[in-house]
Order: C-alpha cells, then structure tokens, then sequence
C-alpha cells in the first residue's frame, strides 16, 4: 500500500537551515547538507528546501546547494523559492533537484504552472500555497505570509490542479510555528476535494498531531521543520507511533 | 565495465548519474548509437509524456540501437513503459521488448499521480537479489504496466500492476531505484552485477 509521506523541511537563509514562528523570528537550524544526510538516514521519505531569500544574485548558491544535497541523499528531494521561469527550473533540476515548488510566482502569473507541468511533467510541479484566515474564510496569501490576496484556498487549488500541479503543499499561516496542530478541516476539504496528493504543514507539534492530520485530514504527507530539526520528535519514532495507530508508513 | 545512460529528452538524467556515484560506478550520458552498443550496461531512464518521448527517440534512431541491445539494459519509470507494446498515454505505439500495454490509472476515489513509497511484491530474479518481499520503492506515475508473463515483481495501488519486467537481456523497473534508498541502491548493484 502507498504509504503517508513524513517530510522535514529546510528553511534556507544564506546557506544556512533557519526556522521561525509564523514565518518571523528566525533562528539558526544548522548546515543545510549535514541535516539532509542525518534525514535520509533516519527514515524521511522526500525532503523540501526552501530558499526564503532567494534573490537573483544569489540563485548560483541555491544550485551549487542543490548539487551538494543531491549527491549525498538517496530519497527525493523539493526545492522552492524564488522560481519565476522555465528556465530557473532547469537549473535545479540539472543540479539534482527531483521536484520545483513554486508560491508568489503562480499567483502572480497561474501560466507559470502549465508552463512547467509542460517542460518537466506534473510529477515535477509542488504548488506551495500558504493560507490564512480571513473573518473565517480561508483565502491564499504570498510573499510568505506577509501579503493577503483575494483567493480563495478551495478555489485557488482547483485551478492549480487543472493547470497541471503534481501536487499541492499546503501551509496554515495560523498553525504555521505555533506546534498546536495542522488546520485539519481545511486540509480535510482541499484534500478531498482535488485528486492530486496534498502535503499538509504548519503546526506539528506532537506525534498525535500527524495521526490527526493522516487520519481526520486525509493528508498524504505531512511536512514539519523544527520539532525535527531540533530533535522535538525524532522520525524514526514517529513512524513506529503512526504505524501503531495504523497508518501505512515505510519503516 | 562501461556503463552508459541513454540521452534523449525525458527523465532526470543527473539523479541516476549521482545514484551510480553512490554506490561507486560511473556512466557516461550519451545519444551516441557506437558507444551505447558497445557499453556492457545500458540505463534507460525516463519521467515524462510517452508520445514526444517515442518521437525524439525515433526521429535520431534510437528506437532501433534499443530494441537491438544484447547486454543488459534497465529501463526506469517511463524508460519501463517505453519497453511495452503500447502505453493509452496520448495513444503510443512503444518499442514492444515487452508484450505488455501500458494504461492509465482510474479511480475515483485513489490520488493520481501516485507519488510516494509503495511496497513491492518480488519473484526469484537477480535483480531482486538480497531485497526483501514487501520492501518500499519510491513511485511517481500515472500509466502503469499490466501483469504479464514477464513481471518479476508488482505492486497495488487499488489494482495489482508489474512494478518490474524482465525478458532476455531487457529489464524494466516503474518505481525510481535512485530515489529509493537502500533498497534502491542495492537493486541498480544488482543490475550493475548482472
């Protein structure tokens, strides 16, 4: 049976793994590559990187990290940030990178997600899309976090799919940091309301949080940074938990 | 032992390249009819459309330096399908090394794409060697391969499908072995040992 993904997430600032609450605050998390190898090694099952600096002056970095990560780990791997064109794309996935995950850029301009599902397949095409409450409706926001859109989240996602997404990452800006638990019931009604995989973060803070977010929020993944990178829950533990809650995972 | 990967436009070549790095063997990327003939293992790696894939192989003739390998050849992903008689993706007539049909995945109730670690059934085959029944590949694919006489292990995501094919000197395998971890590794040593 497919198993339920369990993916760290890297926050990538200048090189280095950072991580904050509600998308501010950060902190120092520790060598970007190192933290790749020690999570391949433990039983993650896809990474994500995102550079939430990325800049044009500094997208060579980006690719040179790729190409580090990519040679040492042996599972699949995510990178996002900054991606803007067709071309930006290629550039990470000649250096190693399985998957691209894109963000502000297709709000600003939805074609840039059939473009790619174009060039690369829709295998290779993560839409991130980070959502936040508004007088009770949930609706997308960009520049991580930090700029509100009229969109809604069930709708915005639909359109992603029909434009070629491979799969949808889900954030909750309200959750995001604050380890009180995944938006179950937004991921529950997007999930099911798309038939590609979504992957739900934002909000990890217990082992229950993931059963909850597998088992009430039909999620196919779920994603988490600090309590991994700070040893809150280690994923070799959590695994052996879910899988006594019956959920499929590979040990 | 020279091993080489077929180039052609579909597929993440450099993951396959840095997967072989891994495990300690080299490969040479090539298009070239001489030196994929005369390699001792061929990679045929893939993700993309069945149809622009078939083209760009038929239109610089590699359709033909495919079907006449005699040394042990590993098509990947669509690379597998590609091996088939005929993949529904955009109506493919494919390279026909397996008598197998390629469809697409329907369900109404299953996610497709299926992305992530599913479990494979194994028979008796080198490939397999040293890798457990039930062992977890990773998978990324919408089309599958249908059982035939020539699975050596398959998979269920809803319905039974040939994860893996063999016949002669042609193996396929759907899952991505240079994205699987262990078991990954130890399934491209064993096809790097055939």
């Amino acid at each position: 049976m497919l198993a339920k993904r369990i993916i760290p997430c890297l926050d990538i600032k200048d090189g280095r793994t950072v991580k904050g609450t509600n998308f501010v605050e950060l902190r120092d998390a520790g060598d970007p590559v190192e933290l790749a190898i020690r999570y391949s090694q433990e039983g993650a099952d896809e990474l994500v990187f995102l550079d939430i600096t990325a800049t044009v002056d500094k997208r060579k970095t980006l690719s040179d990290l790729v190409r580090k990560i990519a040679t040492h780990i042996n599972i699949p791997f995510t990178v996002g940030g900054g991606i803007n064109t067709v071309d930006d794309v290629s550039v990470l996935l000649e250096n190693g990178a399985d998957k691209i995950s894109v963000n502000t850029s297709a709000v600003k301009r939805p074609e840039l997600i059939s473009e790619l599902a174009k060039n690369f397949g829709s295998q290779c095409v993560v839409v991130a899309v980070d959502i936040k409450l508004f007088d009770g409706i949930w609706k997308v926001v960009t520049h991580g976090g930090r700029t509100p859109t009229p969109l809604l989240a069930t709708e915005w996602v639909k359109q992603c799919r029909d434009l070629g997404a491979g799969e949808i990452l889900l954030t909750s800006m309200e959750n995001d940091g604050t380890k009180a638990g995944f938006a179950v019931d937004i991921t529950a009604k997007i999930s099911q309301s798309v038939n590609i995989p979504v992957i739900a973060s934002g909000g990890a803070g217990s082992m229950e949080h993931f059963r909850e977010v597998f088992t009430r929020g039909y999620a196919d993944a779920a994603l988490a940074a600090s309590i991994f990178h700070f040893k809150e829950i280690e994923i070799k533990d959590l695994k052996e938990y879910l899988q006594k809650e019956n959920i499929v995972v590979r040990l | 032992m020279k091993t080489v990967i077929i180039k052609y436009n579909a597929g993440n070549i450099q993951s396959v390249l840095f997967a072989l790095e891994r495990i300690g063997a080299q490969a040479v990327v090539t298009d070239d009819k001489e030196s994929i003939l005369s390699a001792d293992k061929i990679i045929f790696p893939g993700v993309g459309e069945a149809s622009t894939a078939m083209g760009y192989l038929k239109e610089r003739n590699l359709d033909q330096v495919i079907q006449s390998a005699t040394q042990p050849l590993l098509g990947i992903c669509l690379g597998m399908q590609l091996l088939c008689n005929h993949s529904e993706e955009n109506d493919t007539p494919c390279l026909g090394l397996f008598d197998v049909e390629v469809k697409k995945f329907t369900s109404d109730t299953l996610k497709i794409p299926q992305i992530g670690w599913n479990n494979i059934h194994v028979k008796d085959n080198p490939l397999f060697k040293g890798v457990a029944d039930n062992s977890y590949c990773y998978f990324v694919h919408s089309y599958y391969a249908e059982l035939s006489n020539s699975s050596i292990a398959t998979s269920n995501y809803e319905i039974d499908f040939s994860c893996a094919l063999a016949r002669d000197n042609f193996y396929g395998v759907q899952f991505h072995p240079e994205k699987s971890a262990e078991t990954g590794e130890q399934i491209l040593k064993n096809f790097l040992a055939l």
